[in-house]
């Protein structure tokens, strides 16, 4: 075992799959000579060659469409949007034709494509690179959104996804990169996509969430503890499918539930959790279930950053409402 | 026969017949020496020195900006040295009723077309007072969607054609932003409505780290435009002279109703893609950069106006010591900006009525930051 940051565990497993399957193919923009911008293919042109890792020129669009080619031709890719951002322009190739390739060809092609992509915020970065823009990918029928809120959660998934026949979208949290390490295992193994983890048991209330928001709500489940209050927090891991049965056995066990994104009130997954909650459980419910989210804004400028996303204290605050409801 | 038949349609020669048309044009040499007198815009004495004063100034501002951004006392930046005759002589071609729509790294420009020095610096630092761009000053918002800029450019050309207005609409990508679709479309849509657009690439050689060998195998970028129907140029960018000269004649061109033109300037940027990490000894030489660096257009543009009389070393100094100043009461009037609250965010989410959500959200928001 091995301490990695996350990143580190993101490149190792891109390196493990582009070792087992040679149909595996990374590319982007400044991903091969330069490793990423955010250094996840830091060495991997060197080590597979160029045939295998390579650069393209400035084109989201163009990455896009290049994945749905190559994998007509039988390839594996694995592009890279360098900011999650950047995404609109890149969107038909996405949704238009990614998630349609099984369904329009009934059933004869498919794309086993994994799109990497660093999101959310809270690094200063310019404008238009920070953003949770999930909910979009998750109301698009045909993909797969995973979300690791860590180094161990990064490798495993992302082994999963890159082996996935269908697409996916590997959304990488810009802060989760390089703020902690944890143990990695330096062999293969694989975390099943459509799980949730549940990262701390507890019996009065029930924390859902996914991405960075996992460590706030396991910091504000530590201050509820303090309270008095056993707090289970559980960890999405992917978005869309959620796993409504590890959420729906929580929920019955506690009878109280929150749901915390870092997007907007109006985008991401939280709405379609409270929404299976209350048809499948509404009778187990002691309060209603709330939502912890960002603000109906845009991603703010870099300098209002941190008093817009939502943070542990935010979270404490609406723990509390639901257990003295 | 067979052979005939093959010289009767050979469109590599066609090809290469239109890329060796592509000389890049030059009026100031590395020397600073006119070596072609009928390109030479003939800017007046005070005009030349203007322009100089501004490229130093320019400068000075990368440099100052860097080592602010280095303090934490900027946010992000993109550096332009290397790249002041590209900018700087472009814009010094324009009217201030001409719009701007500026890339990532176009500050400085939007900066001498009225922007307030110290609202670049709250747009770096990611202050919304940044992007308020005052009344009656003719730019867009730095564009960050790569190409982005270019179609939108083609949208504020229509407009003004439809408005019967007598200006021009200018933008700037890179290298790397000719490889987007908004790029052909930006040309080709104002082409098709031969409205007033020029179209800058300003070819500094590098998309953060792909090389422009890797973005095209066209020789050249300017010639993109052909196949758009457009006149297209290919210019030394580092020549202050030569870039006045093609912005000059492609806004005479626009305004006698003769469309867009594309001008690619080739230049190169000294420093990183951005202050952000980006390390340009992984992709590039320090051989290369000193190749780059004989051609800098301050080098030459001083040798051609200390020749002339126009300029020295005590000049320049005044320009320095005023831009530092300058600078210094930027930074100190972007200090005073007051802090950002969700509530200023949710109060210019929209122009018109206030959707009920921002409206509860806002009314919570206000409640909490009152404490």
């Amino acid at each position: 075992m091995a301490q990695m940051t996350m990143i580190q565990a993101i490149t190792d497993a891109l390196r493990t799959e582009l070792k087992n399957d040679e149909n595996v193919l990374v590319f982007g923009e400044d991903v091969g000579v330069n490793g990423g911008v955010f250094r996840a293919t830091e060495g991997l042109q060197k080590e597979f060659g160029e045939d295998r890792v390579f650069d393209t020129p400035l084109a989201e669009s163009g990455i896009g469409g290049l994945a749905v080619g190559l994998s007509l031709q039988g390839f594996r890719p694995v592009p890279e949007i360098q900011f999650f951002g950047f995404v609109y322009e890149v969107m038909d190739s996405i949704s238009g034709q990614l998630a349609r390739m099984s369904f329009r060809s009934a059933g004869h092609f498919h794309a086993p494509v994994t799109i990497r992509s660093p999101f959310g915020g809270g690094v200063a970065t310019p404008e238009m690179h920070a953003d949770s823009l999930e909910g979009l990918m998750a109301q698009q029928p045909g993909l797969k959104v995973v979300i690791p809120s860590g180094p161990y959660d990064a490798k495993g998934l992302l082994i999963s996804s890159i082996r996935d026949e269908d697409p996916v979208i590997f959304l990488e949290h810009m802060k989760l990169y390089r703020s902690f390490r944890e143990e990695v295992p330096e062999e293969e193994y694989t975390i099943p996509l459509g799980k949730a983890e549940v990262k701390k048991e507890g019996s009065d209330l029930s924390i859902i969430t996914y991405g960075a928001m996992v460590r706030e709500s396991l910091k504000a489940a530590e201050e509820l503890e303090k309270e008095g209050h056993s707090v289970e927090v559980i960890d999405l891991r992917t978005v869309q499918p959620i796993d409504v049965e590890t959420i729906i056995s929580s929920v019955e066990k506690t009878n109280r539930a929150i749901v915390v994104q870092e997007a907007q009130r109006q985008a991401g997954i939280a709405a379609n959790v409270v929404a299976e909650i209350t048809e499948r459980a509404i009778l187990s419910l002691e309060a209603p279930v709330l939502r912890v989210t960002a603000p109906d804004t845009i991603y703010p400028y870099a300098q209002g950053e941190n008093t817009w996303l939502p943070a542990a204290k935010d979270i404490v605050e609406a723990a509390k409402k639901v257990l003295e409801f | 026969m067979a052979a005939k038949k093959a010289n009767a349609f050979d469109p590599e020669q066609t090809l290469r017949e239109i890329e060796d048309k592509f000389e890049m044009l030059q009026v100031l040499n590395e020397e600073g020496e006119i070596i072609n007198k009928e390109m030479d815009p003939g800017l007046s004495d005070e005009q030349l020195t203007e322009l100089m004063t501004r490229m130093v100034w320019t400068r000075i501002l990368d440099q100052r900006s860097i080592s602010l951004n280095r303090q934490g006392r900027l946010g992000f930046y993109a550096p332009t040295a290397g790249q002041e005759a590209s900018q700087l002589a472009s814009q010094y071609a324009l009217e201030s009723e001409d719009f701007i729509l500026p890339g990532y790294r176009d500050v400085p420009q939007i900066i001498f077309h009225g922007l307030p020095l110290e609202q670049a610096f709250l747009w770096s630092r990611g202050h919304f007072h940044g992007s308020d761009v005052p009344d009656g000053v003719n730019i867009f918002l730095p564009q960050i969607i790569i190409g982005a800029q270019y179609i939108q450019a083609a949208g504020v050309a229509l407009g003004k054609q439809k408005r019967g207005e007598k200006s021009v609409v200018i933008t700037y990508t890179g290298d790397g932003g000719t490889s987007q679709g908004d790029f052909y479309e930006g040309i080709n849509f104002a082409g098709a409505y031969n409205s007033p657009a020029i179209f800058i690439i300003q070819n500094n050689q590098y998309a953060i780290s792909t090389p422009r060998s890797l973005q095209t195998k066209g020789k050249t970028l300017a010639q993109k435009g052909i196949a758009a129907g457009i006149p297209s140029v290919l210019v030394d960018g580092m020549d202050p002279l030569a870039v006045y000269a093609v912005t000059k004649q492609a806004r005479e061109r626009a305004l006698n109703g003769g469309g867009p033109t594309l001008i690619e300037t080739m230049c190169y940027r000294y420093g990183p893609h951005t202050m952000a990490g980006d390390d340009p000894t992984r992709y590039r030489t320090s051989e290369t950069d000193s190749e780059w660096e004989k051609r800098d257009p301050l080098i030459r543009f001083r040798k051609y106006l200390e020749g002339k009389d126009l300029w020295n070393e005590e000049k320049e100094n005044e320009v320095i010591d005023r831009a530092k100043e300058e600078i210094k009461a930027a930074i100190k009037k972007a200090d005073a900006a007051p802090k950002q609250k969700v509530s200023d965010f949710l109060n210019i989410m929209y122009r018109g009525e206030m959707p009920q959500n921002v409206k509860e959200q806002l009314d919570i928001y206000t409640e909490k930051e009152s404490k």
